[in-house]
């Protein structure tokens, strides 16, 4: 069973669809007891990163989250909120990758919108995924590069595409909306 | 690299997909989801869906409408047409759609812009600007393009942009319909004015028009309806041959 980690952001239902079309069933909870019997855990999320963490906080199942041992993903706004600090609303996060979330300068048009590659892609979660796939993005601020980062986009400046640390994966890109690349990123996180 | 978008509009009413000549004269053009999934084999890069019955009585019927595309998608798609409050863009943003398009109801009450970039982030609300040349002045037009207002186009984006918005689709009403290629000049002329994504619409007929638009203006993407429902161009013949012109494409 993956849980999909219920709070006041958009896109979860999203997630919810494309793992259906995946054929894995999921449930969208804020259960910590749930979260925690849960294979997969994943944190989607679309909207501004201060009322969520209010939520996660309120809910705490922002210390679940940190505590957990099974694979996890963090999507968009999920990805942000498991960095160390945010701009937007001067946030402290989960603190799981050492990454700080930037508003990203607008020496061209913000948000980022649209179809990027991805460069420097490493470790399982890019399995099969090729040099000129493209992925769907769509955000304002976006994290730092660190030593936790396993794929880059560059639009404006180079930025972490994607984090990993131990059991803990992210993604600032949607896979759920990224056709059919999206779909093979996500098939290899199921298959952890 | 950032990639240009190839966006098919699908114009639903009661429904079905139509598409009209000059904002008139509605032809069938099929079942919505079937055409939704064929574009994303094609490589379409999001989807609109504009409503334009948008009766209060079939407010629920587009909800469903919009739940059963969700289900069935892997792209992000865009659902405009008839939205007036933020209790409408709810319904639609939980039903799966991943942005609103707002038109009429941003002329009428710009502070919902605002109000919704707030709820759900600037990258949800797609201003749609209809815009025909009026006495030498682009002007926009609202409900449709059946009513005039006095709003200069320049200088209504550059205020959705401030109020808000994500992106502006803008189309041209004297081009639509026609297959006779994009207002150039005038897309050209709201994209540099802007920092937010500008997707450009009504008028494309053939391939070249969609280069023209992307060699010549900095619009970052292509919005066309009947050159894709009626298989003129498929969307993967148009993005071999732009790719081919060395755009940037996926």
């Amino acid at each position: 069973m993956i849980a999909i980690i219920k709070y006041n952001a958009g896109n979860i239902q999203s997630v919810a669809n494309a793992l259906e079309r995946l054929n894995y069933e999921c449930i969208v909870t804020d259960n910590p007891a749930e979260i925690r019997r849960a294979d997969k855990v994943i944190l989607p999320g679309v909207g501004a990163a201060s009322m969520a963490m209010s939520y996660l906080k309120e809910k705490k199942t922002d210390k679940v989250i940190v505590g957990l041992e099974q694979p996890v993903l963090g999507i968009c706004l999920g990805l942000q909120l498991m960095c160390q600090h945010s701009e937007e609303g001067d946030l402290k996060c989960l603190g799981i990758f050492n990454a700080i979330v930037k508003k990203m300068p607008p020496l061209d048009r913000v948000p980022h919108t649209g179809w990027n590659n991805l460069k420097e892609r490493k470790g399982t979660l890019f399995t099969g995924i090729q040099d000129n796939d493209d992925v769907y993005f769509v955000h304002s601020y976006a994290a730092s590069l660190c030593t936790t980062t396993i794929a880059i986009c560059d639009y404006i400046q180079p930025f972490s595409a994607a984090l990993h640390k131990r059991n803990f994966y992210a993604t600032q890109f949607h896979p759920e909306k990224s056709a059919f690349v999206g779909g093979q990123i996500l098939k290899n996180f199921l298959a952890l | 690299m950032l990639k240009k978008r190839i966006i098919p509009c699908l114009d639903i009413k009661d429904g079905r997909t139509v598409k009209g000549i000059n904002f008139g004269n509605l032809r069938d053009a099929g079942d919505p989801v079937a055409l939704a999934k064929k574009y994303v084999a094609e490589g379409a890069d999001e989807l609109v869906f504009l409503d334009i019955s948008a009766t209060i009585e079939y407010r629920k019927t587009l909800a469903d409408l919009v739940r059963k595309i969700a289900r069935e998608i892997n792209i992000p798609f865009t659902v405009g047409g008839g939205i007036s409050t933020l209790e409408d863009v709810d319904l639609l943003i939980k039903s799966g759609a991943d942005k609103v398009s707002i038109n009429s109801a941003a002329v009428r009450y710009p502070e919902l812009i605002t109000q919704i970039a707030n709820k759900y982030g600037s990258q949800c609300v797609v201003v749609a600007i209809d815009i025909k040349l009026q006495n030498e002045e682009w002007m926009v037009f609202t409900h449709g393009g059946n009513t005039a207002t006095s709003l200069k186009a320049t200088e209504w984006a550059l205020r959705v942009a401030q109020l808000g918005a994500g992106e502006i689709l803008l189309t041209s009403m004297n081009n639509d319909g026609t297959g006779e290629g994009f207002a150039l000049d005038i897309t050209n002329q709201i994209s540099n004015s802007l920092n937010i994504p500008v997707i450009a619409s009504g008028g494309a007929g053939k391939e070249e028009d969609f280069f023209l638009l992307f060699e010549q203006t900095t619009a970052s993407a292509a919005l066309a309806a009947s050159i894709f429902h009626y298989n003129t161009i498929p969307v993967s013949t148009l993005k071999k041959y732009l790719k081919a012109k060395n755009i940037s494409i996926r």
